[in-house]
């Protein structure tokens, strides 16, 4: 069977990320897994094993400070000369910022169409895409060169198929084009412990209704019992009360958890726009009126500040 | 400095949207369409620099013939002038034939800077900033919520999931933003008037030199197979708080396994 490159995205802090699994068990549909790993020196050092238990056949590793020092455009350039030599049935990345940007790069070089935001992908490389705020299910295909798609985080239910990979390092020939965008600093603003928004099973997100940036903390202890990520709506965050990079919504994450809790949210379709695929929505909100309960599994029409903390404290109470 | 800002209509992402039933194209007929609101934010911070250091402000639009009001509408917060470009054969491009047509329409307006929104409202693809850069040998700096220009260099803060990372180049570039970079203003009463009488040139695909089977759909790299409406999600038990919501939330979280 052809081999497919799965593009692996990790962290220092917590190693290979869960939408990497989800695109090794894809892979598995269509083909030998590969997974590529682009970093710096030692990047693939701490993954094999992970990578193997998903059934990754192959690591190619690309380690040089030089595709940690560039934005973007190093790692395109080494996937590309990697797609020219093996020919792959198809190149999976997972639609994050620096997916998509990668996968963009990957088009031009080859001339090669392009899916993103992909939530599911059949053998014959038919792809499924929610479109419009999650009103409208696409089904698309690439019509030029070879499969090429980034999945959505949480499409698919990783499950383990042990192989032990072979590790081939690639040599990293870089032009003067790759080395344009110096990143020069890289500063961490989030305290280490919560799963990452999009890729968080319970989701907890707070509105307008919380209040101000203090009240999140009742936000955060029910995302903390839960096990959850922490997000907010636009109106929350224009208002200063939670940072933009949890913002939930059109012009913010958008994201498919198994649990959904909106606390103090009206649910303008700005906001249901990144959140109405989730699994099971629940709602706390003092206005009966508010769209959100036209989504919601299960709502409270009630002030969330008597609401969620007599619900922390019955969670407490039956762990 | 030279700044083109790239300006997308798109169809209202607060009324109801769809795909053509006849050849599953966005529907931009029906539609209300607006300027892409994150490209707001690119044309003011265009602004901003041109206020700071100087230079001149044109916005860059493909589209059809009715994208012509959201270039007014552009205009009319005070860019110096506009190009439109316009010609049937674009009709259902993908972003890679898109990334052609505009790289060759900012070769010959030879952009110092390309500001644009960090994503549409409708596609919410995020690939053309590296997709011009990548054709155009020129730096992307993408996803920016702070843009400093001194001289020639440019440092953006790009948002990051755990943070941001700071990411520095030279004149040319293309720099994508997000909504948090400033605040919008709101066109002047003088500026519409104004607007309506700066220039705006029409570019067809012979100007440009790209030849129409390269784009539209004919040439599109990628094909939509069919489209159908999501069914509505319908609002399940909802429940007045009589002081024991908390307590019902989290029966009901027992019930589907989260506690």
């Amino acid at each position: 069977m052809a081999e497919v490159l799965v593009v692996v995205e990790a962290t220092r802090e917590f190693g290979v990320k869960k939408v990497t699994l989800e695109l090794l068990t894809l892979a598995r549909d269509l083909g030998t897994p590969s997974a590529v790993v682009l970093g710096g020196p030692g990047a693939a050092a701490q993954l094999g094993e992970k990578l193997g238990e998903y059934g990754a056949e192959k690591i190619y590793a690309a380690e040089h400070e030089e595709i940690d020092g560039y934005l973007v455009a190093p790692k395109a350039t080494v996937l590309a000369e990697l797609v020219r030599r093996v020919q792959p049935a198809a190149v999976l990345l997972p639609s994050s910022q620096e997916g998509k940007e990668i996968a963009a790069r990957l088009a031009v070089k080859l001339d090669n169409g392009v899916l993103t935001d992909v939530v599911g992908l059949a053998a014959d490389g038919t792809a499924t895409q929610v479109a419009f705020a999650g009103s409208t299910i696409v089904t698309s295909k690439v019509t030029r060169g070879l499969p090429l798609v980034t999945l959505r985080p949480n499409s698919v239910t990783p499950s383990a198929a042990p192989a032990t990979p072979a590790v081939e390092q690639l040599d990293v020939v870089l032009g003067e084009a790759d080395k344009l965008a110096r990143v020069t600093d890289r500063v961490a603003e989030q305290k280490g412990s919560r799963p990452e928004l999009t890729e968080a099973s319970v989701v907890v997100s707070g509105g307008r209704g919380v209040g101000n940036a203090d009240n999140f903390k009742l936000v955060e202890e029910l995302a903390d019992l839960l096990g959850g990520a922490v997000g907010a709506s636009r109106a929350a965050v224009d208002s200063g009360f939670y940072p933009h990079q949890f913002q939930v919504g059109q012009t913010g994450k958008t994201v498919s958890p198994q649990l959904y809790v909106a606390l103090g949210i009206s649910g303008a379709i700005q906001h249901r726009a990144g959140m109405q695929t989730s699994k099971t929505i629940i709602a706390v909100d003092k206005d009966p009126e508010a769209p959100i309960f036209e989504l919601a599994d299960f709502g409270v029409v009630g002030d969330l500040f008597k609401v969620v903390p007599q619900a922390a404290e019955e969670i407490r109470k039956r762990k | 400095m030279n700044i083109v800002v790239l300006v997308k209509q798109v169809p209202d992402s607060g009324a109801d949207r769809s795909l053509r039933s006849d050849d599953n194209t966005v529907d931009r007929g029906s539609a209300n369409n607006v300027i892409n609101e994150m490209d707001e934010y690119a044309i003011e911070e265009a602004l901003r620099i041109k206020e700071a250091h100087g230079g001149e402000v044109t916005v860059l639009t493909m589209g059809p013939e009715k994208a012509a009001e959201s270039i007014r509408k552009a205009l009319s917060m005070g860019p110096d002038k506009a190009v439109h470009v316009l010609d049937d054969a674009l009709h259902g491009s993908c972003a890679v034939a898109t990334s052609k047509v505009l790289a060759a329409a900012l070769g010959q307006l030879g952009a110092d800077l390309v500001l644009c929104g960090a994503e549409s409202t409708d596609g919410r693809v995020q690939v053309m900033p590296h997709m011009l850069a990548e054709r155009l040998g020129i730096a992307a700096l993408t996803g920016a919520r702070k843009l400093t220009v001194d001289g020639t260099n440019l440092t953006v803060e790009r948002q990051t999931e755990e943070g941001y990372e700071v990411v520095a180049a030279s004149t040319p570039a293309v720099v994508s933003v997000w909504d948090t970079i400033n605040e919008v203003r709101y066109p002047s009463f003088k500026g519409i008037m104004a607007a309506k009488k700066k220039p705006v040139q029409t570019l067809s695909l012979a100007d440009l030199g790209v030849s129409a089977d390269e784009v539209g759909t004919a040439g599109a790299t990628s094909a939509v197979v069919e489209h159908r409406r999501r069914p509505p999600r319908s609002g399940g038990e909802r429940f007045a708080d009589d002081g024991t919501g908390g307590v019902k939330l989290v029966e009901f979280l027992a019930t589907e396994k989260f506690v």
